[in-house]
């Protein structure tokens, strides 16, 4: 053999052909993609198992509590999480803990009663529990305050005389809560609704006098002016004066029926039925039954408002207060980022100047985003909110329309937050049209600009989408800033409503983000937020997820119009 | 390496219906007239005083090997090297007696008036009807029954009429090669051009395709005046009229079709069309 002949056809064992074949570079990668799968799997599941308790309904136990002089109490309530803790750790609390296991399980449970027994939560050391039962004639009744109920329904009463007692109560029980409901729901519609028109249009007027003041000074306002509004505040407050009148009527129904319901320890309460919201036997329910419940509470979730401090209802002012903000932060930061980009790639000249800007660009979006918070307060609410009270609004003062956090506000900043994201998006699909479809559009006499309206910017408009995507994807899942310029725990109105000018962007709104986090943190009960949280963390997810999805949707079309541009 | 085809100088010009020679340059309507034209890239001279001229309604070929600028040339005649960055011209091309490098002539009305079809056909990606009417729309026309007019007028004329009139709203990337250059070609015509620059429009189509498009340049002369480039010796000696003749940034030779290929004046294009070099 030559040795200076470089043989190309030298054998090569097995394991060199499998590493040229990059095998173990496509394992690697199949390995990572594959982690990364179950990881996001695994966290939507994890969120979803956990919230979806808390829809399902429970049962409820009763059993005897034996302490240690021998005396017996009885507990009824649902069994909220079961532990195991050391029998040192409960002697030294205090608790007597029969036998002499070193472990010890303990249950929470959740006795409800908060009116009655000072507290909703109560942990119970399961080794002293007797006689536990899942009696069928136990109801749990939810209140629009102070909680639930746990007891045994002893009579119904319409308008203070006994009407049913004992087993019969039990079938009109349902039939009467059904009724104080809809009463309820017409109440709630006149007051959102009739009630709420009427109110703003009084403020209006009161906006109106205070800006003739403002424009005649104090005593010089001519008295027809004066007249006309006063002939409207008189037809305005006639107007209310029938709602009210509606209303207590309403309300006095709807109070006119109550249930007497007798609970563990015995004593008997009567509970006025304007007072409750839902009521069930949850032991005596058959699968149909737990469905229905299902049902019911997940429409609940996502249609109804909040009650108790955010920790019961449901949360829809949240979700739709966070679709609306994404809408207008996207309807704000997609033609800047879009004339932008195409500023930077098309008509500015490519030098120093421009390299600047686009690194700066690119650093904005690393930038923390409570820092665009802190920016958007400063200059948003404070500088221009304040600069366009003065100017329009000024028969609003002392009260800021605009000088205060809102909704404008709030989509601005995140739309500042999110518009390199949309510039880098757009500047690479304008990168990627090829120069023959430019210079053949020129070629026919049309100007740079109509080239890029006719014929560039639908082709970029994947590429646009996707930054929209990115965007969005990024700005629905902020809460740091919006705490700053935005966003409240609890919002009496929606951004959207039926009085002109419909859009009210100087209202402050509710936000999924920040909803998990005052649901989490900040709510009195921990322990009954607690599936709430993880509820509405799935949910916001899953918004998201929607958003995304439409948005994905619409690109694809916009790909199949603009296709095969391969070359 | 061996030729199949019939050396030109040696093909018989009579069954094309001419004889050598019967052109002459002094008789003919001049469109475009090109005086002493220099372009630079930068500091690099790419055209060396250029004086020739394009005769209405004929067709005039430019022929010579890679990178003499003949490219170049044609795309001076509707300034699409105004797009180049560092590109400089000195001299003159008249249009209908006004030099289109001065700077009060709008740029994209000269477009309008001189069309150009690419190398690799460009169709945008809409529907054939919009590719055709692009033209039209951008000079403000939008009524549809002119529109219908004028896209079959410029489908017939470009002979693409029958192979898409039952298709007009579908995409124009869904057609053949040659079809897309045709298309190509009656969206430059839509817009009622005088002059038609074609930069080697069939030399990325197979051999069919180019025939059809050589057939429709023969008929699309009696309406426009044609300047093509082409690499293909034999499509310049078969289609055009006029051939001029370059090399390296100069003009070596120019006269009619038939009198270059049989009797050249200069060495140089004898060289090239017998294909010693080139």
């Amino acid at each position: 053999m030559n040795s200076n002949v470089f043989t190309a056809n030298r054998p090569r064992g097995k394991f060199e052909n499998w590493l040229r074949q990059g095998t173990p570079w496509i394992w690697l990668n199949a390995g990572a993609l594959t982690i990364s799968l179950m990881a996001v799997i695994g966290l939507l599941g994890y969120i979803f198992l956990k919230g979806i308790v808390h829809f399902w309904p429970h049962p409820v136990m009763e059993a005897q509590y034996v302490h240690e002089d021998g005396t017996r109490e009885v507990i009824a309530g649902e069994i909220a999480d079961s532990e195991y803790v050391t029998t040192t750790r409960l002697r030294e609390a205090g608790e007597w803990v029969p036998g002499d296991s070193i472990e010890t399980n303990r249950k929470l449970v959740k006795i409800g009663n908060r009116d009655f027994f000072g507290r909703d939560f109560r942990w119970v050391i399961t080794p002293r529990l007797e006689n536990i039962t899942w009696p069928e004639d136990l109801w749990l009744i939810e209140r629009r305050e102070w909680g639930n109920v746990y007891g045994r329904v002893v009579n119904v009463k319409q308008a203070g005389e006994i009407v049913a007692r004992g087993e019969a109560a039990e079938a009109e029980v349902l039939a009467r809560i059904a009724r104080a409901n809809d009463i309820s729901d017409r109440i709630a519609d006149i007051q959102k609704g009739a009630i709420g028109s009427v109110n703003y249009r009084i403020e209006q007027l009161r906006l109106d006098e205070k800006a003739l003041v403002l424009e005649y000074g104090a005593n010089a306002v001519p008295a027809d002016a004066l007249a006309a509004l006063a002939e409207k505040r008189k037809v305005l407050e006639a107007e209310y004066e029938t709602l009210a009148a509606e209303l207590g009527k309403l309300n006095e129904e709807m109070a006119r029926d109550s249930l007497t319901v007798r609970v563990s320890d015995g004593s008997e309460h009567e509970i006025n039925l304007d007072k409750i919201v839902f009521a069930e036997r949850p032991n005596a329910l058959g699968l149909f039954g737990r469905i229905a419940h299902f049902g019911e509470k997940l429409w609940e979730f996502v249609s109804a408002d909040p009650r108790e401090s955010n920790t019961e209802g449901g949360i829809f002012p949240a979700i739709f207060g966070t679709v609306m903000m994404v809408f207008l932060m996207t309807l704000i930061v997609t033609p800047f980022g879009v004339i932008a980009a195409i500023y930077l790639r098309e008509y500015a000249s490519q030098g120093v100047m421009t390299r600047t800007v686009r690194i700066a660009v690119n650093n904005l979006a690393g930038v923390p985003s409570i820092v665009y918070g802190v920016f958007g307060l400063g200059f948003f609410v404070y500088f221009l909110g304040g600069n366009i009270d003065a100017l329009f609004f000024p028969e609003a003062a002392p009260a800021p329309v605009f000088g205060t956090p809102g909704l404008m506000w709030a989509s601005l900043t995140l739309a500042l937050l999110t518009v390199p994201v949309v510039i880098v998006a757009t500047e690479e699909g304008l990168s990627r049209v090829p120069k023959s479809i430019r210079e053949g559009s020129l070629a026919l006499g049309a100007t740079k600009a109509e080239t890029l309206w006719r014929v560039i910017l639908p082709i970029v408009s994947p590429a646009i989408m996707t930054g929209m995507i990115l965007a969005i994807a990024r700005a629905a899942g902020e809460v740091a800033p919006l705490m700053l310029v935005g966003v409240v725990k609890l919002a009496p109105t929606l951004p959207l409503d039926m009085n002109a000018p419909f859009i009210h962007l100087d209202r402050k709104f509710m936000h999924l983000g920040f909803h998990i986090y005052d649901v989490g943190f900040q709510s009195p009960n921990v322990e009954a937020a607690r599936p709430l949280v993880y509820a509405t963390a799935f949910l916001l997810v899953a918004v998201v997820a929607a958003l995304n999805i439409v948005a994905i949707v619409i690109r694809n079309r916009l790909r199949e119009k603009n296709k095969a541009l391969e070359n | 390496m061996e030729r199949r085809e019939t050396p030109t100088h040696a093909m018989d010009f009579s069954a094309l219906g001419r004889t050598a020679g019967n052109r002459r340059m002094e008789d003919e309507d001049i469109a475009i007239r090109v005086n002493k034209l220099d372009l630079f890239y930068g500091s690099k001279q790419a055209l060396f005083g250029v004086d020739m001229q394009i005769a209405r309604k004929r067709v005039t070929a430019f022929i010579g090997p890679s990178g003499c600028g003949k490219s170049t040339l044609l795309r001076c005649f509707n300034r699409m090297n105004d797009l180049v960055d560092g590109c400089t011209t000195r001299g003159e091309i008249v249009l209908d007696g006004v030099n289109i490098f001065d700077r009060a002539v709008d740029v994209t009305d000269l477009r309008r008036r001189v069309g150009m079809v690419f190398q690799k056909p460009n169709p945008f990606p809409k529907t054939i009807y919009e590719n055709v009417a692009y033209g039209l729309r951008l000079q403000g026309v939008n009524k549809t029954r002119v529109l219908d007019e004028v896209v079959e007028k410029s489908l017939r004329r470009a002979a693409l009429w029958d192979e898409v009139k039952d298709r007009l709203h579908e995409s124009a990337l869904g057609l053949s090669g040659g079809q897309q250059q045709r298309l190509v070609i009656a969206r430059a015509v839509a817009v009622e051009p005088e002059v038609l620059l074609l930069d080697e429009p069939a030399s990325a189509l197979d051999p069919i395709s180019t025939l059809k498009i050589e057939e429709l340049i023969y008929e699309l002369k009696e309406r426009y005046t044609i300047a093509i480039v082409t690499h293909n010796m034999q499509q310049a000696a078969r289609v055009s009229d006029y051939t001029a003749f370059m090399f390296m940034g100069e003009l070596v030779e120019f006269g009619d079709t038939d009198s270059i290929f049989t009797n050249p004046a200069k060495k140089q294009t004898e060289d090239y069309i017998t294909g010693r070099y080139g």
